[in-house]
């Protein structure tokens, strides 16, 4: 961390009065204020802002049922993969190969061999093969960086091209429209009116939450992305750790080539494109360090619904994408730059 | 006019500086005066408000209140340039050389000496060489890449640069901590070459005896303020320093060692262990509450011998025993599931996670235990760091604040608190007060002793030889990456472990 912190010396007082519970409450209140819940506040509210340009400039075509839908069903795919890169970020890494996975895996679970084998036996197979292809993915660039202790950008920028090489072998090039009826089914429907693909990313980032915050495994994440060597020295097995973030990266990228599936109904060498991006930039501007050691999947739930809400709103009133792209890019600055002063006030 | 004036005029005033930040008020009315050719040193407790000084004085804060002057002229500090406009420079701790850059760029860095835009690469080593040479450093090539060069290397580099600008005052941050007693004669030797030539020096550091050998005049800073200025260093005793730094009186430093007894069983024995090019044949035994001390020279071999012990470096060949049973090499989860436990020599860059909270620090190895099939137990864990917070007395209280906001001996302390929570019965401990104030080091000494007393087997390695000494029962003299004697404490003085040191690295 270089961010400078001019009062840690003049905080730590040694020579006053011991104070116990004084001293407690003194260190929660910055604590609330500059905490969680302030950042995601401020990222509330900027959500809060866009939608109310959306109901000014698109009135009841933004403001409806349906288009709230759409918006998260669109979300959903890059969210489930958000909350994947959340973790990898968290702990210090990036993983550039999560888009090409997804395509991947699509095309995997949708080849005509898949897809057979699903109509005699059951259509989880589809899903099973999306998910293993993903992980195994994940795995293979979780075991170059952890124990082969190549640069993770690089890694996954190696997996990132290959991959997408790879599904346009199997693919052809071609568009595999998925017949599994089963499949569609389960996953193009609605439960309770909400579509199967929001409950999906629902699940996922509530698992995703508690696994940061509640688990043995997300404190092992947080520790190893705050201080590697540190968490090496207390005996965590840091490099086994990291092979499971990227696995666990490449599992997220399974679950998303699903929904893609269900969404698309066709798998295709050509999907997730620069998904790798739209997630890594939902995760900076929803508060977590790239430099490691905090993440947040509140924040990142609310960076992909940003993101996704101002396309909407672009497309509903007929702006061009390439008005889009700008503002995405002044957004990540804005969020960036807010937060180095958020980080600065609150080391003070 | 000017050297006239330099005699009569201090070289450097600072009066009621002022500085607050939000929440703390750092500095709360420091007077400081610097006159040209002396040694002046700043003593005060972490905490006290020294860092804060140096920045004010680099020109990286901006007092809220108070005066500079330099030559009596007052002047603003407004950004770190200016700073050295006004002559003064400040050498960090962590020492602020580009490792990639070679010595006559480091030095020139910032003010690059260029011919329409080109460096004159043949002129700055000219310039460097110069320099070094002043330095009594001749030796040290201009073109040698830093990142090179010893600690001790790159300090004169840092040195060199701030007499490239011209710097009349030299402000040291604790130079001496990152040398091993050899070289910090050498630093000496500079610093008295650089006073006799009229720059004046600001010391800053932790050992006392330090400040008597090469200090003229002491300041000392408590709470923010200039508690006594202008103190003689050869008309005050160490005790009236302490008590002016601590506000009360500190008696014996180290512990009482009530003796190891015969039968106390055998904790970690080492074998026969040996890290290729850097230490071989080492054996030792430590016993139920006995403190073992590794003394010898930086790059002896200390640090590494500890930490292969512990299985952060995989030994070539030998074993390590924990009560008996055998750990596997190289593996830090098999020696602290066997009851080893390290507080490394960095505890900012080895041992905290700074921006997590102290109670996740204390149990960043045992965090495991308190979850139920993954599931964290935070207000157990809590509990538990709570209780070691109270016990080792971590102040500020609170263990939901970050680690990064507690001071060096503070920290230690969490350091410290961590292998208990973890249940651990043999403690290594590198450096255990570096960085840390003299009187926090006593509290740390009275803790290590209650923990071998409890009945844990410590091994502590430590620069300053008088540190092994009052601590240990026994001590390992390491030179050369051999241990070249062994024996209790008290039958062996400071003289006596560099004579060994001396021999060793001659044979």
């Amino acid at each position: 961390m270089s961010q400078q912190n001019p009062t840690a010396e003049a905080v730590a007082e040694p020579d006053r009065p011991p104070g116990r519970g004084d001293g407690a409450t003194r260190a929660r209140r910055p604590a609330l204020l500059s905490g969680a819940v302030g950042r995601n506040l401020g990222l509330v509210l900027a959500l809060a802002a866009l939608c109310v340009v959306g109901v000014v400039t698109a009135g009841d075509r933004f403001a409806s049922f349906d288009n709230v839908m759409t918006i998260l069903r669109l979300a959903a795919v890059v969210g489930v993969l958000s909350i994947g890169m959340t973790f990898v970020i968290t702990a210090g890494g990036i993983d550039l190969s999560v888009g090409s996975v997804m395509g991947l895996a699509t095309v995997w679970a949708s080849t005509l061999a898949t897809q057979t084998m699903a109509e005699d036996y059951h259509w989880s197979i589809v899903v099973l093969t999306a998910l293993a292809v993903g992980t195994a993915a994940g795995l293979v660039n979780g075991v170059l960086i952890a124990y082969g202790n190549v640069v993770a950008f690089m890694a996954t920028l190696a997996m990132m091209v290959a991959a997408r090489g790879l599904a346009e072998i199997i693919s052809g090039r071609q568009t595999q429209i998925v017949k599994v009826d089963g499949f569609l089914d389960a996953f193009r429907g609605d439960l309770l009116g909400i579509p199967v693909l929001v409950w999906m990313f629902f699940v996922v980032a509530v698992l995703g939450w508690i696994l940061l915050n509640r688990t043995t495994f997300g404190r092992r994440t947080i520790a190893v992305g705050g201080n590697p060597e540190a968490s090496r020295l207390a005996g965590i097995k840091v490099r086994r750790h990291l092979m499971y973030l990227y696995g666990l990266a490449g599992l997220t990228a399974g679950i998303a080539a699903v929904m893609m599936l269900a969404r698309t109904t066709a798998g295709s060498s050509t999907h997730g494109q620069l998904y790798e991006l739209d997630a890594i930039a939902a995760v900076v501007v929803g508060g977590t360090l790239l430099a490691g050691g905090r993440g947040t999947i509140v924040g990142t739930v609310l960076g992909v619904l940003i993101f996704m809400t101002l396309t909407n709103v672009f497309t509903q009133n007929n702006m061009s994408i390439s008005a889009q792209a700008v503002t995405k890019g002044v957004i990540i600055v804005v969020a960036v730059l807010l937060q180095q002063r958020f980080a600065r006030r609150s080391s003070t | 006019m000017a050297t006239t004036k330099a005699s009569a005029t201090p070289l450097l005033q600072m009066r009621g500086i002022v500085k607050t930040f939000p929440g703390a008020r750092a500095l709360d009315g420091v007077d400081l005066v610097v006159r040209a050719g002396e040694v002046h040193c700043l003593l005060g407790q972490n905490g006290a408000g020294k860092s804060t000084l140096i920045k004010v004085l680099a020109g990286a804060h901006q007092p809220d209140e108070g005066e500079i002057l330099v030559d009596g002229e007052p002047v603003t500090i407004a950004h770190p340039v200016a700073a050295l406009e006004h002559g003064i420079a400040t050498m960090y701790q962590e020492l602020d050389v580009v490792d990639g850059l070679s010595v006559a760029e480091n030095v020139f860095l910032g003010h690059e000496v260029t011919n329409a835009g080109f460096t004159r690469r043949r002129e700055i080593a000219r310039r460097t060489r110069a320099l070094l040479e002043r330095l009594g450093h001749g030796e040290i090539p201009p073109h040698r890449e830093v990142g090179r060069l010893s600690a001790a290397g790159k300090q004169i580099v840092s040195m060199a640069r701030a007499l490239s600008r011209d710097a009349r005052v030299i402000v040291m941050d604790e130079p001496s901590a990152v040398l091993d007693s050899g070289e910090v004669e050498n630093l000496f030797r500079v610093v008295r070459q650089l006073t006799a030539s009229g720059v004046a020096i600001v010391y800053i550091s932790h050992r006392l005896d330090e400040i008597r050998q090469i200090g003229d005049r002491i300041t000392v800073l408590k709470d923010g303020a200039t508690v006594a200025t202008d103190l003689a260093v050869g008309d005050t005793p160490t005790p009236a320093l302490i008590e002016l730094m601590t506000g009360r009186a500190v008696e014996s430093t180290f512990p009482a060692r009530p003796g190891v007894a015969d039968d106390a069983p055998v904790l970690l024995s080492v074998r026969d262990l040996a890290l290729a090019g850097v230490f071989s044949d080492v054996s030792f035994e430590v016993r139920a509450g006995e403190i073992v001390g590794l003394a010898g020279l930086v790059g002896a071999g200390r640090s590494e011998i500890l930490e292969t012990v512990y299985g952060a470096r995989r030994a070539t060949s030998g074993s390590v025993q924990v009560e008996g049973r055998r750990i596997a090499p190289g593996s830090v989860p098999a020696a602290v599931r066997a009851g080893l436990g390290l507080c490394p020599e960095e505890r900012k860059s080895q041992g905290l996670v700074l921006d997590e909270p102290v109670y996740r620090n204390v149990t960043l190895p045992s965090f495991a235990r308190f979850a139920r099939a993954g599931m964290l137990d935070e207000a157990a864990e809590r509990a538990a760091a709570d209780e070691q917070e109270v016990a080792l007395d971590v102040r500020p209280a609170g263990t939901g604040r970050a680690a990064r906001t507690l001071s060096g001996g503070n920290q230690q302390k969490v350091l410290l608190g961590r292998w208990l929570v973890q249940g651990c019965r043999v403690l290594l401990l590198d450096e255990p007060t570096r960085g840390v104030d003299v009187g926090a080091r006593a509290e740390i000494y009275a803790l290590v002793r209650r923990l071998a007393d409890a009945g844990d087997a410590v091994v502590v390695v430590s620069s300053e030889i008088e540190e092994v000494l009052g601590l240990a029962d026994r001590v390992l003299v390491v030179s050369d990456g051999r241990v070249v004697h062994q024996g209790p404490a008290d039958q062996i003085d400071e003289h006596g472990v560099l004579d060994l040191v001396m021999e060793g690295s001659v044979a």
